[in-house]
Formats: structure tokens, C-alpha cells, sequence
């Protein structure tokens, strides 16, 4: 009787707990319906622009325009500009980050160095490219110096607006975000290890190959691949340096995007849509495996 | 004996060294500034003329921009704030098990290319601007997307810092209700990590460029663009005006007190777009 009633109490307090989460879930909705509406179905729409037919069949015919010769150009020369601008903006992002990682984390230098950073890898786009064009575009300031001296910047032809000037001006946006990616893993180096290799009899070189370089490579490699799938992602830069043409994927995007009168181009964005949402999660996802073997040394 | 050789020696040459890597750095920062101000204040006859800077504010294209720019900034700030920061203390509180979904669905816009979200957008814009007409206001739905990550890293770094479940349950017992709790009791002790998101958000939208101008927007990186191709000096000039507010900003937000208890979260580690924890919250090894 008592241990029925008991029960019973626990049955009903159990279905109040269940109403109340019901309720505590009613909670999310309007952020729910904020991430819905405007990201999930989005990508679903960009997929099924991709992988639909007009007719709402799963068809690969949309993904055979990734063999065109044109779209795999583009492809071919969207990689080649991430990885050359990766691979310098890792090298000299990181020497960077090494001289600033000296410095206290409220130090003067290090706040001005991290908002400069930010400022240029994150928020800068078409001013970037405007700050190109005044410094060294046909009548830039430092083109006209360089003019002074004898020096022409443009003796071969105009090649800030093609993809020179597109690995010139990703680099300008690589090197801080390599800055601001290696910052952090800089940091977990603790000063003992190198105390300790010094004590042992090691010298400044043996340590940096033998301690640093193994202890740092992960988080290296992590975020040359970060930087990889940052400029593969790009578009504001490019799109303002590139007024036609569309040499690269994102602005292959564009072309297709605003000549939607044709039938099919818009099938075509989604295409290459899918086409850099799959690249780039390749890449993140590896980013992420190599973060999980850097987060055993550096916390 | 041979180390009190080398280790003042290597001092000196590590010195050497970092001076140069922070001389070019500083070199390459400060060349295309100068030069933007140079660029943008000379006349054709060798002259100086604030001309370029005055018509910032009397150019009808850029000056509406830099209008709907700064509304539409302030705008999505209270839009993030006001639907993030409750889903969060709701799920720090009560739905535990949709911590990680929430982190995960605020950080997936680091992982979608913005030129991706505009295709997919494009058609729930056509709704939209049935629905509402067809202000650039309406960018603030997309704008408080493509803002969760750094949102949602702002504050979770300032929850962390606090004893949430404590000051809540201090609050309920002595007999606030929930919008007080939420509104006296929790808000005034995020001023930081809010003041953060703010800051984030309002960088972001003020240069965001790819979806207002595939959707067809004159936000204030459009006009920019646009008025470049008739009068680069006043392009340069708003350019180099967009580039010192976003650093005024971002140095500001590096003075910001996030949370509490532990230090101030590293400006770096939010500013970061690497999805993982930032360092000191990792999984343990």
C-alpha cells in the first residue's frame, strides 16, 4: 500500500520532471529557429542544389561539372594559391609569433600585436585590397617611389590583379592568423623544459630540434592546415582585387551566382559549393586529429 | 666555462634577431597604413587635400552605407546577445545534454565557407524579403550566424568563470524571480564577456563584404568597393577609416575583463577560428 503510493509519488514527480524539461527544451526554440533557418537549411539547400535533380531525384550529374576543365582549374588554382600562401604565411606567421611569445600576455606589445592581427586576418577584406592598390597598385605610393629610383614594379605586366596579386594580398591575411593560431600553442611550451635541456648540458640549438620543433610540430602542422582551408574559403579580397575573370572557385561562385539567368548555373554554386564544403571539411577534419595529439603536450 | 661564453653570446644574437623579425613586422604593418594616408590626401598637382576625407561623410553612396552599416551592427549585437545568452544559461542550467550539440552548431559556421552560406541563403532570402520587405536590415538574421562562433567562445569564456548553478540557486532561494535572476543576478556579473560579444559582432558586420554584395546589399565593404572603381582616393580613405576602428576595437577588447575568477581569457584564443577549446579547458591527455 505505502510502497504503491511511493510509487505512485515517483511516477508523478517523474512525469513533472519530464514537463519541466519539456518546457527548459522550449527554451531553445528561438535560438533554434535563428540556426535553422539560416544555416542548416541553407547547406541542405546548397546540397540538394547539388545532388537534385529539377524533379527532386538524387542524381551525380550535377557533381560532373566538378570535370570540367574550367571548374577543375579553378580547383587546381584555388589549392595552388592555399597552399603557396599556407605555407609562407605558417613560416613567417610563426617567427612572429616566437618574438611576440617572449612578451607577458598583457604586455603593451602583445594586446597591439593581437588586435593588429585580428584586424587583418579576420575583419580586414576589401579594405586590404584597397591598401594594395594605394601602396603598390599602378599609382601607389610606393610603386611611384620605387618609380623614382628606376625600379618598375609592372616591367611584366600588370600582375597585382591576377593571381600574383591574389598570393600577395592572402599572405598579407595568412601571416596574422598564423599569429594568432600559434599564440596559444606558443604559450603551453612551460620555460622548464628549456630550463631543464640547459641544466642537462644541452645547447639553445639541440633544444630547439630536439624539444621544441617535436613538442611544436603538431600544433605547426594543425595550423598550416587551418590556414589552408582559410584562404580556400576567401572571397572578399579576391573579389574586391578581381573585378572579372574568375580564376579561382569562390569567384567561379560569384560568375555563376550573378549570371543566374542560365538554366542551370545556380546548380553550378551549389555544385562548387559542395565541392569547397567537402575539401574544406577533409582539411578541418584533419586539422582536428592533429589538435587532439597537440593537446597532449601543450594545456 | 664555455657556457658563460655562449649564453651571453646567443643572448645578444637571439636579441638581434627578435628586433629584426618585430622591425620587418612592424615595417610591413606600417607601409601600406602610411601609404593609404599618403594615397588618399594627395592632389593630382602634388598638393594635399582632406578633400577624399570630407566626402566620407557627404558621399550619398557612402555615407548611407556607413549608416546602414553601423545600424545593422548594432542591431545583430543585441540580436546575438539577446537569443545566446539565455539558450546558454537555459543549457548551463537545465539541459546539460545539449551543451555539446550548442557548441557544436555555434562553432560550424568556422567551418562553412561564407561564399557557401550565400548559396543556400539566396532562396530563404526570397522569403524573407517577401516577408519584410527588402531592407539590408534584413542581413541581421545571416550577420547573428555567421557571429556565434566568436559569441559563443566570448561567452562561454566569461560563464566559466563564474559559479553559475551557486549564484542561481542564492537568487531562487531568496525569492527573485527568473528574469531577475537573469537580468540582476547573472547579467552584472557578464558585463565583460557581453561587452566581448559586442565588440566581436560589431567587427564582424562591419566587414563583412561576401554575403551583402552576392545578395545584393550596399553595406559600408560594398559601397567601398563599388566607389573604387570612380574615386580611388575616397575608397582608400574610408578603407583605411574601417581598418583603425576595427583595430581601436579589437585593442579595446583585449582590455576587457572576461569572467571573474580566472584571468582574462586570452584576446588570441577568442579571436582564434581554431574549433577546439581554447588552451586550459582541454580534455584531459
Amino acid at each position: 500500500m505505502t510502497a504503491l503510493a511511493a510509487g505512485r509519488r515517483t511516477a508523478s514527480r517523474s512525469s513533472g520532471r519530464l514537463a519541466s524539461e519539456v518546457t527548459a527544451a522550449a527554451g531553445l526554440l528561438p535560438f533554434g529557429a535563428l540556426v535553422v533557418l539560416f544555416l542548416l537549411i541553407p547547406l541542405g539547400v546548397v546540397f540538394a542544389g547539388a545532388l537534385l535533380d529539377e524533379s527532386g531525384r538524387p542524381t551525380l550529374g550535377g557533381l560532373a561539372a566538378l570535370g570540367d576543365p574550367v571548374v577543375r582549374s579553378a580547383f587546381a588554382r584555388s589549392f595552388e594559391l592555399s597552399a603557396i600562401t599556407a605555407a609562407v604565411g605558417a613560416v613567417l606567421g610563426a617567427a612572429v609569433a616566437t618574438v611576440v611569445a617572449g612578451s607577458s600576455p598583457t604586455s603593451a606589445l602583445r594586446r597591439v600585436v593581437v588586435a593588429a592581427c585580428g584586424v587583418l586576418s579576420q575583419f580586414a577584406g576589401v579594405p586590404l585590397a584597397f591598401a594594395l592598390v594605394a601602396t603598390i597598385g599602378l599609382s601607389g605610393v610606393v610603386t611611384q617611389l620605387l618609380g623614382g629610383a628606376g625600379v618598375d614594379l609592372y616591367a611584366s605586366g600588370v600582375w597585382l590583379f591576377d593571381t600574383p596579386g591574389l598570393v600577395l594580398a592572402y599572405t598579407c591575411f595568412q601571416v596574422p592568423l598564423m599569429v594568432i593560431v600559434f599564440l596559444p600553442a606558443l604559450d603551453g611550451v612551460r620555460p622548464a623544459w628549456r630550463e631543464a635541456s640547459l641544466t642537462l648540458g644541452g645547447t639553445r640549438w639541440q633544444h630547439f630540434r630536439l624539444v621544441s620543433v617535436p613538442v611544436l610540430a603538431p600544433a605547426f602542422t594543425g595550423a598550416l592546415l587551418l590556414l589552408f582551408a582559410n584562404a580556400l574559403s576567401a572571397y572578399a579580397t579576391a573579389a574586391a582585387l578581381v573585378s572579372q575573370g574568375s580564376s579561382i572557385v569562390p569567384l567561379q561562385i560569384r560568375r555563376a551566382l550573378s549570371s543566374d539567368v542560365l538554366v542551370g548555373q545556380q546548380d553550378l554554386a551549389s555544385t562548387l559549393a559542395v565541392g569547397m564544403v567537402l575539401v574544406v571539411a577533409v582539411v578541418m577534419g584533419a586539422q582536428a586529429l592533429v589538435q587532439r595529439r597537440t593537446a597532449r603536450w601543450l594545456r | 666555462m664555455s657556457r658563460h661564453h655562449t649564453g651571453p653570446r646567443a643572448g645578444a644574437g637571439a636579441r638581434t634577431i627578435r628586433w629584426t623579425v618585430l622591425g620587418v613586422a612592424a615595417a610591413a604593418a606600417l607601409v601600406p597604413l602610411l601609404a593609404m594616408l599618403d594615397f588618399s590626401t594627395r592632389t593630382p598637382t602634388g598638393g594635399r587635400s582632406g578633400q577624399a576625407w570630407s566626402s566620407l561623410a557627404t558621399d550619398p553612396d557612402l555615407s548611407a552605407a556607413i549608416l546602414v552599416s553601423l545600424q545593422l551592427a548594432l542591431l545583430t549585437a543585441v540580436v546575438v546577445v539577446a537569443l545566446l545568452l539565455p539558450t546558454m544559461l537555459l543549457v548551463a542550467l537545465r539541459l546539460s545534454w545539449a551543451r555539446q550539440p550548442l557548441e557544436l552548431v555555434c562553432l560550424l559556421p568556422l567551418a562553412v565557407p561564407a561564399v557557401v552560406v550565400v548559396v543556400g541563403v539566396a532562396p530563404v532570402y526570397a522569403w524573407v524579403v517577401h516577408l519584410l520587405g527588402s531592407s539590408p536590415l534584413n542581413l541581421v538574421f545571416v550577420y547573428a550566424v555567421l557571429a556565434l562562433p566568436y559569441a559563443h567562445r566570448a561567452l562561454a569564456a566569461g560563464l566559466g568563470g563564474l559559479d553559475l548553478r551557486t549564484l542561481v540557486e542564492a537568487a531562487r532561494s531568496l525569492g527573485a524571480r527568473w528574469p531577475d535572476v537573469v537580468l540582476k543576478v547573472v547579467l552584472p556579473n557578464l558585463t565583460g564577456a557581453v561587452a566581448s560579444t559586442v565588440v566581436l559582432v560589431v567587427a564582424v558586420v562591419l566587414g563583412e563584404f561576401t554575403v551583402a554584395s552576392l545578395l545584393g546589399y550596399d553595406t559600408l565593404p560594398v559601397a567601398i568597393n563599388l566607389v573604387g572603381k570612380r574615386d580611388a582616393e575616397l575608397s582608400v580613405a574610408a578603407s583605411l577609416a574601417s581598418l583603425v576602428l576595427a583595430f581601436v576595437l579589437l585593442l579595446g577588447l583585449s582590455l576587457l575583463p572576461v569572467g571573474r575568477r580566472r584571468r582574462a581569457a586570452p584576446a588570441a584564443a577568442v579571436l582564434s577560428p581554431t574549433p577546439a577549446a581554447p588552451p586550459g579547458t582541454g580534455a584531459p591527455s
